[in-house]
């Protein structure tokens, strides 16, 4: 075997960190505002499906790539919000009730998604980073997409929003102590509802990268388990949006190993390669929780505590 | 408005009250499915005779939905033995696969033995590795407090990937070209069906007296109570001095186990090798029939069978009325969000329940004041 050129593998594991992570930012800052709320939803993964399909639908029909992403965010709000109020009846399981979304909204998305398996829409822009440079690879490498960008944004803004806004607070109070929201005369329910509703709405636009950049079109298999993914990448980041953007990058770059292996030459062991993000998503949650205590940072009324 | 109620038809009421919150579920899938149908111009009616019809409607759907239904009782038991002690695992379909694949070696690796030896072997090997599969989730919560549901998806997606560089690369076939498959089973030890005129295979009665087992073990053992004990109140569980840890852990292996039977089955009967074929849906599915089975063992026979024909259906509505086959998906979905947001009624059914049961005790006053 030829000798493996490490510059280009560094510079392929750097580009996909950015290109494959993108999507898991997305999605995990859409749960983390969820959970801050004190409640998980696991069906971010169908949302995720049903955002790639509705966005390369209504790109496709419109020609416009980012009235998709638009479409994918309404119909990722549409179904947080679902979410958000069925949740609110007493006795019924946020978690088991994410796992019933995830059945629907695959269901929904492939239904609906038959007809558009085949047209090609229009893609999102990026910006080329790398348009100093020389070197083809170099150039594909820096040219970034513009959702990463308004990921990193929103990532600051939610930073700054759950410390030192009144919203932020409110959010906040309610995931940590709900009574003393209550008694403060903020209604639990409806601000978990609406937290659940924009965090469908950040799922559905993740969804909408994979089906409208990368990997670009879209099928039924598109997702495979990034929205859950997302779940655990919000336990690792300790409910801080700043860690989700570094904890999706990492994700992101173990997802592009295969790839970039692939690009120097090494093909062999394709499938254990494409499960390296659930192998580390595992390692990285037996590491990060402990037994019979609550981590720092986690809302007090989160279920995943028990 | 007062209603007079005899105190029979009120004890009635109280039996039949927990069944309520299904009964209700099912009528509201069934609307909102005629709805969604409505609204895409395709024939109520007659999709619904088909379902019967593709379900239910001849020797052949039955044989198909029981075929359907055999894996179906074995990955549900998966969620549901769990369930009893608290834990939600939805990784079965992963612990099927890797058990369909230890069963799949077992015969190349073994020197030849009668038939009914070797299918113990293959049912051993492969509910070994389904129980090994899912104890892991549970280990991992109890050890580390990882969140089972997360860790038993997570778990299933690596047991798949494991599974196709399997069989792709080191156990397949060379003489499998287009369908990489592990070398096909030997005829003799391929298990048959229950009789000739009924095509069902041997794995249908393992499904169901798996469950009768489950069945017994949950209601009528003591750590059948234990696991439900830990389930219930795990602070309780402890002052009582019970191993927690073990009892989470043998729920899990139990459930891996029947997952991976499950396997063995479609193995051994169906597909005659390990191949993707394997990666047919049925943990997915299975998680739906726990749930609407109420992680009652009994009643996932049930479940499983009107489910399986839901899915059976799914090719004659596909045929008939083109209808494209994540409809028996959709189906599904709605049916699954249903059951969890009709669950909300049991507070009240519990109250009811008591209600009725005073008036049935309390002849004298059969009259009930609404209002």
């Amino acid at each position: 075997m030829a000798e493996i050129d490490y510059s280009v593998l560094l510079l392929a594991l750097l580009a996909g960190a950015i290109r494959v992570g993108t999507p898991f930012l997305f999605v995990s800052l859409g749960e983390c505002l969820t959970e801050k709320g004190g409640r998980i939803n696991l069906g971010l993964e169908g949302i995720l499906v049903v955002g790639a399909m509705s966005g390369y639908a209504v790109a496709y029909l419109t020609d416009s790539a980012w009235l998709g992403v638009l479409a994918a965010g309404c119909a990722g709000c549409a179904l947080g919000a679902f979410h958000g109020v069925i949740c609110s009846l007493p006795r019924v399981n946020d978690i088991a009730f994410g796992i019933a979304l995830i059945l629907l909204g695959t269901g929904l998305a492939f239904f609906f998604g038959k007809a558009f398996i085949q047209p090609q829409a229009p893609s999102l822009p990026s910006i080329e980073l790398g348009a100093w440079s020389d070197d083809a690879r170099v150039r594909s490498a820096l040219s970034v997409n513009v959702l990463f960008f308004i990921g990193v944004a929103l990532t600051l803004l939610m930073h700054w929003g759950l410390r030192a806004t009144r919203w932020g607070l409110v959010l906040r109070l309610v995931g940590d102590h709900a009574q003393s929201a209550r008694a403060l005369g903020y209604r639990p329910a409806l601000v978990r509802t609406l937290a659940t509703a924009s965090g469908g709405f950040l799922a559905g636009v993740g969804g909408a990268y994979l089906s409208l950049y990368y990997p670009g079109s879209w099928n039924e298999g598109l997702s495979s388990g990034q929205g859950l993914m997302a779940v655990a990448l919000v336990i690792f980041a300790r409910w801080q949006p700043l860690n989700c953007l570094w904890a999706a990058l990492l994700f992101g770059a173990s997802g592009a190993v295969g790839p970039a292996l692939q690009a120097v030459g090494i093909s062999s062991g394709y499938y254990l390669f494409a499960a390296m993000p659930y192998a580390l998503t595992l390692l990285v949650m037996y590491l990060s929780c402990r037994p019979n205590q609550t981590l720092s940072g986690a809302p007090g009324e989160l279920s995943l505590n028990r | 408005m007062s209603i007079r109620i005899p105190p029979v038809a009120a004890r009635g009421l109280a039996l039949g009250l927990p069944a309520l919150p299904t009964v209700l579920a099912v009528a509201t899938t069934v609307v909102l499915f005629s709805v969604f149908l409505w609204a895409r111009e395709i024939p109520v009616l007659e999709a619904g005779a088909l379902i019967y019809q593709g379900a239910f409607g001849s020797t052949f759907s039955w044989e198909n939905t029981l075929l359907r239904a055999a894996p179906l009782m074995l990955t549900a038991l998966c969620v549901a033995l769990p369930a009893r002690a608290g834990l939600i695992i939805i990784g079965g379909e992963g612990a099927l696969v890797l058990g369909g694949l230890a069963a799949a070696v077992t015969p190349l690796w073994l020197p030849a033995l009668p038939a009914s030896l070797m299918w113990v072997a293959m049912a051993a090997a492969a509910m070994a590795v389904g129980g090994f599969w899912i104890g892991l989730s549970g280990w991992m919560r109890q050890r580390r407090g990882v969140n089972e549901t997360i860790g038993s998806l997570l778990l299933s997606y690596i047991a798949l990937a494991v599974f196709r560089h399997l069989v792709e690369g080191p156990l397949r076939d060379p003489a499998s070209l287009n369908k990489p498959s592990t070398a096909p089973l030997p005829d003799a030890y391929s298990v048959g069906v229950i009789s000739d005129t009924f095509y069902v295979h041997w794995g249908l009665v393992a499904g169901v007296v798996v469950c009768l087992l489950a069945h017994v073990l949950v209601r009528h053992s003591v750590s059948g109570f234990a696991f439900s004990i830990v389930g219930g109140n795990v602070r309780a569980a402890r002052m009582l001095g019970l191993p927690v840890n073990r009892l989470v852990l043998v729920t899990c292996a139990l459930g891996g186990a029947a997952a991976g039977l499950a396997g063995m089955f479609e193995v051994a009967a169906v597909q005659g090798s390990a191949n993707a074929a394997l990666i047919a849906g049925y943990g997915t599915s299975g998680i739906l029939v726990a749930f609407a089975a109420r992680h009652n063992p009994l009643a996932i026979i049930v479940c499983a069978i009107l489910l399986g024909g839901v899915e059976a259906s799914g090719s004659l509505l596909q045929r008939r009325l083109g209808l494209p086959d994540a409809t028996t998906l959709i189906l599904e979905g709605v049916l699954f969000v249903n059951l969890l947001a009709w669950e909300a009624l049991n507070g009240r059914v519990l109250h009811w329940r008591i209600h009725w049961r005073e008036r049935g005790r309390a002849p004298a006053e059969g009259v009930v004041q609404h209002g």
